[in-house]
């Protein structure tokens, strides 16, 4: 940038930054990469919204009187690959992350735009296999794949299933190289690793998540798809083959995968709990340890998903302290956003609703986990609706609140539009009401001993399963509310100002929306969560330090 | 001339060529990650049948895959000598370098597809004709294919990327002194040499030491 | 039944400990969660924007011990309850002398049970309350679990290997038993029946049940069939282990290893007979787990136990 720059007419944001569909589709604006992922992400969170749909309502009665056993598993199993693959893991790294890095850091975009571009292409190459997959009949084989029902067992569509995630997965892999790359070579001037947001260190820590984990997934699937296609015997066991070996191989990946969908919901939370409590982060270095903790200890933790499975009872005791260990830094966290309200002027606009909305059901996830990582009570409870419960309250609860909260809190940025507060924060109310009461009753059920994947039940399990499908239409209701009022606001919305929220971080001082290379002039780097309390709108007394 | 090569996000040429490769550093840890979920399997299945993998690791062509092994290093020699020449501006030579490259490495697949077809032959496929009893021996060969199949994949992926060079280096050869394009190939086409060096042990030495 | 369970029967003597260690796991945790949501809604309230309240700063030494402190608590709190349930409960019960042992075969879908005395039962099991019961299990196809909630166990039964299920039932009843590993299209339908009853029912039960053919007769059929005798018979010339009187026998190993010939130690040398060579032979058998289907190892099983003193 030179002066020059300041004497010359703005340029258009990045929305009017060209108008036809090639200036789309062959972009390599990270804003506008970011955009096409948010669409593509909604199409598949709806389609997996609509399975479960129908799975919930089939599990009003217990007799399975609605579909039939092989549509049931169907939908299951969509809803579970759909959910985890094609929404979860792109949501807030592909959509935020993309968004926001550059800006966070300063930077004019991500260091490999082309490559970034490319991520996009795999998971629309990704999501092509898996709605083809629906279109010749769908799969039944559960998101987990287990061997040797899916290698030798299924009659279903294995095998493009299992091509979609594999293909997904270079989606993921080039976006955090990418993600990486850009935070080590493109900090502005300034901008210090101790000076990061931590939403960018929560990428960041989610990036080597990708880059290290879902190869072995990679790997596994296509053995996977040898096993099937070729007669390859490596999960086989009347061959020599060993299943357990696809179980390890998966959950190193999975496992981990669940901190690719968490993490990133951290940062999030970070952000909005700080400014709208206006208030210094607490403990931002110990914030920071305990993301990379997590990312770290979440790599040797994948055995508890294998207690009952027939491994030494001695390495269940491995894995269960290992877990017990990886609760430690995501109490902390907890701790910290907790303390950063001590002192604070806490506004309740809809962003800071999901952000608590986040921090309760994440709290009452992690602390399920105890549960799991004691050996004899997940014995009992792995495998029924008490771990559905557990983990939809990490993955819908934590992560799904942090990307509406995102989604809220940086609107007017992407947009340049401001969204109908009062709607917004009825959808916030709306959804966790719904949520907790869809899950809340499945803690009850799974520890009384119903199983999960049932398509019949015992009747004694009906009034939680109606219970469950009444939140799940609040919950349905709920999501599609945004779904509304954003696009509304797209048209309709007042013009947002380039930092409505009085927010701290580089993104909030290009205007909204950021312009094609974001930064008109270049940003000013200070100390991060720089809020004074007494400085927001309602003033009074002296300034704090 | 120095502004041919800076891209968009970058601001000066130096840290763009850092990016680059520390960004093909951060891909190829992805892809050591890729093949260290084979080498897990092979190591469990080799604990578990140790007799069957020797007998079937006997069954693999020791010429093929020792003058295979040699190509590659050779290719390896070439293209690190390429970025040599690139940086010394003997853009010709980095040139001619990367051809040879090139012509190594499909003679590198050629070979491995006369190997191929003889394992064929001796129905080391895996399946109802497989020839070996030994229990193990076909999963060492589930692995031979798998690993020998992704591995060819990797040389044909570093085919194109060097192919890129060649072709975007035709009307002016000194291009190659100042693209980051050259050292981030040159990062990938060792890593698929590399994971080479630790295949051949286990699939042509296996069964081989000793009394081989 | 009605419409709505609230309770779940311990009806084993893992039941209860898995519900003390649920009860006490699950006050920490609500003791922590309700520290947590107290003070949040005490902030939320305090310092909601607009109210006057001491938004001063911190001092900076309370901050980093405060860090410093619930790292450390957090990380013993979780060091001791792991030790807590490790020390208690971490491995799997002793074998108790008059342990009844069940063979179970799962498939898709449904669970075969076969008692000591030939005794078979389709989706259920008859036991006796009190008693030491080991179910050993194995699959014809894919992965099932065997999981009775009233008894808060469960185990993945797998193809070509057995695993074991050891309990002690203490409460006389029926309940439920479930398949809780994902097995395809009627994995909702394999369910049966555990039913508890006194030792004297079951002793009627098992009475009044057809015992067929006796499980060692088919396995000696299936002996001479698949040809063991051709190295195993003692007057083969081929160096095989000899099977009388192995049942119970303690085997030395290659590895240097000894192991207690039991039921598992025979299946598992009969599928995967590489996994436990006997020292001073080669490994040369073959794996009979593509030949053999897992009721017939159960039969070779049965017939190898009956191979000691007075017979042959």
């Amino acid at each position: 940038m030179t002066e020059a720059a300041y004497l010359q007419p703005p340029p258009p944001d990045y929305l009017h930054d060209g108008h036809t569909l090639g200036s789309w589709l062959f972009t390599t604006d990270h804003k506008r990469i970011a955009i096409l992922f948010a669409l593509s992400i909604t199409f598949f969170f709806f389609i997996g919204a609509v399975a479960i749909s129908i799975v919930r309502l089939e599990l009003v009665t217990p007799a399975g009187d609605l579909v039939g056993d092989d549509t049931y598993n169907k939908l299951f199993t969509i809803h579970g690959i759909v959910m985890v693959w094609f929404f979860l893991i792109p949501s807030i790294p592909a959509t935020f992350g993309n968004f926001l890095l550059p800006l966070m850091i300063g930077a004019r975009d991500l260091a490999f735009p082309r490559i970034n571009l490319l991520s996009w292409y795999l998971y629309v190459g990704g999501a092509a296999f898996t709605v083809l997959t629906l279109l010749i009949g769908g799969v039944d084989t559960g998101w987990t794949f287990y061997t040797p029902y899916s290698t030798m067992f299924s009659n279903t569509a294995v095998l493009t299933a299992a091509m979609g995630v594999f293909v997904v997965g270079f989606s993921s892999v080039l976006t955090g190289v990418n993600f990486i790359a850009t935070t080590h070579t493109l900090r502005t001037r300034g901008m210090t690793w101790f000076r990061l947001p931590l939403f960018v260190w929560s990428m960041y820590a989610t990036s080597i998540v990708m880059v290290l984990a879902t190869p072995v997934l990679a790997m596994t699937l296509v053995l996977i798809v040898a096993e099937r296609w070729l007669g390859l015997p490596i999960f086989d066991p009347s061959r020599g083959g060993d299943p357990l070996l696809f179980q390890h191989l998966f959950w190193f990946y999975s496992h981990p995968a669940v901190y690719i969908m968490v993490l990133p919901a951290m940062g999030v939370a970070s952000e909005i709990i700080a400014c709208f409590a206006r208030r210094r982060l607490f403990g931002y270095s110990f914030m920071v340890y305990a993301l990379v903790a997590i990312a770290v200890i979440g790599f040797f933790v994948w055995g508890h998903h294998m207690f009952v499975s027939g491994q030494s009872p001695y390495a269940n005791i491995v894995f269960s302290f290992l877990s017990f260990m990886v609760a430690v830094p995501s109490a902390i966290k907890v701790f910290n956003w907790t303390a950063t309200l001590y002192r604070g002027s806490i506004a309740f606009d809809a962003p800071m609703l999901y952000a608590f909305g986040f921090l309760g059901l994440f709290t009452i996830g992690g602390l399920t986990g105890l549960f799991l990582a004691t050996v004899p009570i997940d014995i009992h409870v792995t495998d029924t609706y008490f771990v559905v419960a557990h983990f939809h309250y990490i993955m819908v609860g934590g992560s799904v609140s942090a990307f509406f909260g995102a989604l809220h809190f940086w609107w007017p940025k992407i947009t340049g539009k401001l969204y109908p507060e009062l709607w917004a924060r009825a959808a916030a109310i709306a959804m966790f009401i719904g949520f907790n009461l869809t899950f809340f009753p499945q803690f009850v059920m799974g520890y009384l001993g119903m199983p999960r994947r049932y398509h019949i039940y015992p009747p004694e399990f009906q009034v939680y399963h109606v219970l469950s499908t009444a939140g799940a239409a609040v919950l349905g209701v709920a999501y599609f509310m945004p779904l509304f009022y954003l696009i509304w606001s797209f048209r309709h919305g007042g013009r947002a100002s380039a930092n409505p929220w009085q927010a701290q971080g580089l993104e909030w001082q290009t205007p909204s929306p950021p312009p094609h290379e974001n930064f008109i002039v270049p940003p000013v780097v200070s100390e991060p969560y720089d809020y004074h309390p007494q400085e927001g709108p309602t003033a009074g007394g002296e300034t704090s330090a | 001339m120095s502004d041919t090569f800076l891209k968009p996000p970058f601001e000066t040429l130096e840290r763009q060529h850092q990016a680059v490769s520390f960004g093909m550093w951060v891909f190829l840890v992805s892809e050591v990650l890729l093949f260290a979920g084979l080498f897990a399997g092979y190591s469990v299945y080799r604990n578990l049948y140790p007799e069957g993998f020797l007998v079937a690791g006997r069954q693999t062509d020791i010429v093929y895959g020792t003058v295979n092994t040699a190509i590659l290093m050779t290719s390896s020699l070439t293209i690190a000598v390429a970025g040599r020449a690139a940086r010394a501006h003997f853009g010709r030579t980095a040139r001619r370098l990367l051809i040879a490259t090139m012509t190594l490495g499909l003679t590198f697949l050629i070979l491995k597809g006369f190997e191929y077809r003889e394992d064929i032959a001796k129905h080391l496929l895996p399946g109802p004709s497989f020839a070996l009893a030994q229990p193990g021996a076909e999963i060492f060969f589930s692995y031979y294919w798998v690993m020998t199949g992704i591995h060819a994949t990797h040389v044909t992926g570093g085919l194109i990327a060097v192919g890129r060079l060649v072709i975007a280096s035709r009307r002016d050869a000194t291009w190659l002194s100042g693209s980051a394009s050259e050292d981030a190939t040159a990062l990938y086409w060792h890593l698929v040499d590399v994971i080479w060096i630790v295949l051949y042990p286990l699939l042509y030495l296996t069964g081989r030491t000793g009394h081989g | 039944m009605t419409g709505l369970r609230t309770t779940l029967t311990e009806a084993s003597v893992n039941a209860r400990t898995v519900d003390i260690a649920f009860l006490s796991v699950f006050a920490i945790s609500a003791i922590i969660f309700l520290v947590l949501f107290v003070l949040l809604i005490i902030f939320a309230v305090r310092y909601r924007r607009g109210r006057p309240a001491n938004r001063g700063p911190l001092p900076k030494l309370m901050r980093r011990e405060i860090e410093i402190g619930w790292t450390t608590a957090t990380t013993f709190l979780a060091i001791f309850i792991f030790w807590w349930f490790v020390a208690g409960y971490g491995l799997p019960p002793k074998a108790a002398p008059n342990q009844l042992e069940i063979h179970v075969v799962a498939k898709q879908w449904m669970w075969k049970t076969q008692h000591p005395e030939g005794a078979r039962e389709i989706n259920a099991l008859h036991i006796p309350v009190g008693r030491q019961v080991r179910l050993v299990m194995t699959s014809q196809d894919v992965i099932h679990s065997f999981y009775v909630p009233a008894f808060r166990l469960k185990q993945d039964v797998l193809p070509v290997r057995i695993t074991e299920l050891i309990f002690t039932p203490t409460e006389i009843g029926r309940f439920h038993l479930f398949c809780a590993e994902y097995c395809g299209t009627q994995h909702s339908h394999m369910t049966g029946a555990i039913v508890v009853m006194t030792p004297p029912d079951y002793a009627s039960w098992i009475h009044a049940q057809p015992h067929g053919d006796t499980q060692d007769r088919e396995g000696e059929a299936l002996y001479d069939q698949f040809g063991c005798g051709a190295c195993h018979a003692p007057q083969s010339q081929v160096h095989a282990p000899k099977l009388f009187g192995l049942y119970g026998s303690s085997v030395t190993l290659t590895s240097g290893k000894s192991v207690r010939a039991d039921d598992a130690y025979i299946k598992n040398s009969i599928l995967r007979p590489r996994d436990q060579i006997v020292a001073g032979y080669a490994p040369i058998m073959p794996s009979y787990g593509a030949l053999a289907n897992p009721r017939a190892v159960e039969a070779l099983t049965a017939y190898i136990k009956s191979l000691r003193e007075g017979a042959s």
